[in-house]
């Protein structure tokens, strides 16, 4: 017998492997973080031009590949579940959008913090920066746009449409803003050409970013398990599992 | 669908909005005002005024478009017209094209056709003016066909007008930029071809595209 990775799609096979490895996707991304977090703040030199303030690359780098990832992660739901008309693909995609939001506002937040001692400003209207708050405001619609349909099943449909749609746009507004960037600014502040890493920033920062990726995992999969419990709360495996609970 | 049934289709647009010409007065002034408001929050100087001419224009032409795209499906929705369009024989995105084409002519045409008196108001140059008009007639074309499928998704959903603005203005971005930026340069003595290009490549696009998911947004929304 071959293995089936398709019947992951019905609801019931997909609450019990997310029950099944969350504890440890979580513990997974607590070890990472905390081993980050140390290999970053304590084992990595301090950079010659940025003293220790450079250190929130290792919150600010993952946040920001975050942000982006799992906006292309919820547009890849979205397709699938268009085409396939699977409920679990929209769930993903719902999972996924809050924890994006939040993965783009730290990036936004944490890039403010280490721009204001690097750069003498909060905020510099810099291509990137740019994007990632068009990013942001993307997310918020997608959020408010659930909110505002009532029936689940359209609530869905619509989302995915508008995920879809927005992520062929994406690239047109990054391009559109580093043209207006580039006719507009001077070259006042080249971000990207970092210099060579030493091998412990680069170990932090890598496993600062498999701690981001555990994380993203882990909420969207508990949101998943509650949106899973609530779409079908009113089916037997459903009952069956609350009843046993109580 | 032929172009008999896409032209009946658009001139009952307009028929219906030149009944009722409040609707396209109101935005008309609404752009005006909004225009107004920003010599009397910046300064009436004229260099300040030139630097921000462009931009305001552009703006407000945009806040306009978003007010135009709150109405473009709205009533049909309401009384079920564009539910009797859904289950006609006809090719549904033309037949949206259609609307959208009659709302643009309609609605956006007044506000092109007004933009180089407000240019002058804000001491743009006279030989900026026609460039203003061009681009905004192209620019607000490409605006209502990009938030069509917004108008179609917030069809029946609480608070709509808002979320539209929310859902749409990102998308809005390039046209602006690039909008703004021909103006802008045209005013500086810049050649523009590459910023009316890509506005142009913006417009053709969304034209061709932009039908297809408002179709398919509208079939969830009468679902």
């Amino acid at each position: 017998m071959t293995f089936n990775w398709r019947r992951y799609a019905s609801p019931p096979h997909c609450y019990r492997l997310i029950s099944r490895i969350l504890p440890a996707l979580w513990a997974i991304s607590l070890l990472l973080g905390v081993a980050g977090l140390l290999t970053g703040l304590l084992l990595a030199p301090g950079d010659v031009q940025q003293g220790e303030g450079y250190r929130i690359i290792f919150i600010h780098v993952p946040a920001s590949w975050m942000s982006m990832i799992i906006y292309l992660a919820i547009a890849l739901w979205a397709a699938v579940g268009l085409v396939l008309n699977t409920s679990l693909s929209f769930m993903l995609m719902t999972a996924l959008a809050p924890t994006g939001a939040a993965m783009t506002a730290l990036s936004l937040l944490s890039g403010a913090l280490w721009g204001k001692p690097m750069w003498g400003a909060w905020w510099v209207w810099d291509a990137r920066l740019t994007s990632e708050l068009i990013l942001l405001f993307l997310y918020l619609a997608l959020l408010a746009l659930r909110a505002a349909i009532d029936d689940p099943r359209r609530a869905d449909r619509a989302c995915a449409l508008f995920a879809l749609f927005s992520v062929i746009n994406i690239p047109i507004i990054y391009f559109s803003v580093r043209w207006w960037n580039t006719l507009h600014q001077g070259p006042s502040i080249t971000m990207g050409q970092a210099p060579a890493m030493s091998d412990q920033v680069l170990l932090g920062l890598v496993l600062m970013t498999l701690a981001a990726w555990a994380y993203s995992l882990a909420m969207s999969f508990s949101r998943l398990r509650l949106l899973i419990l609530q779409r079908q709360a009113d089916t037997g495996w459903v009952k069956q599992l609350t009843g046993a609970c109580r | 669908m032929n172009w008999q049934q896409w032209r009946t289709l658009c001139l009952r647009d307009i028929r219906l909005a030149m009944r009722r010409p409040g609707e396209t007065l109101h935005v008309l002034f609404f752009f005006i005002m909004t225009v107004t408001l920003f010599p009397l929050a910046s300064s009436p100087s004229a260099t300040t005024l030139q630097a921000i001419g462009p931009g305001v224009l552009w703006v407000c032409a945009v806040l306009a478009c978003l007010l135009l795209l709150g109405e473009l499906l709205e009533s049909d929705w309401r009384d079920g017209a564009l539910e009797a369009l859904l289950f006609m024989p006809l090719n549904l995105p033309l037949a949206l094209s259609a609307k959208i084409v009659a709302r643009w002519l309609c609605g956006a045409l007044p506000l092109v056709i007004v933009s180089p008196l407000l240019g002058l108001q804000l001491e743009l140059p006279a030989s900026v003016l026609p460039m203003l008009a061009g681009t905004l007639a192209l620019g607000t074309l490409a605006l209502l066909f990009i938030g069509a499928p917004g108008a179609a998704l917030i069809l029946g959903t609480r608070n709509g007008g808002m979320l539209l603005g929310l859902l749409i203005l990102p998308l809005f971005l390039p046209v602006l930029i690039f909008g703004a930026l021909a103006v802008a340069g045209a005013q500086a003595g810049r050649s523009v071809e590459a910023e009316l290009s890509i506005l142009l490549a913006l417009t053709l696009l969304t034209v061709f595209f932009s039908p297809l998911a408002t179709a398919a947004c509208l079939r969830l929304a009468c679902e």
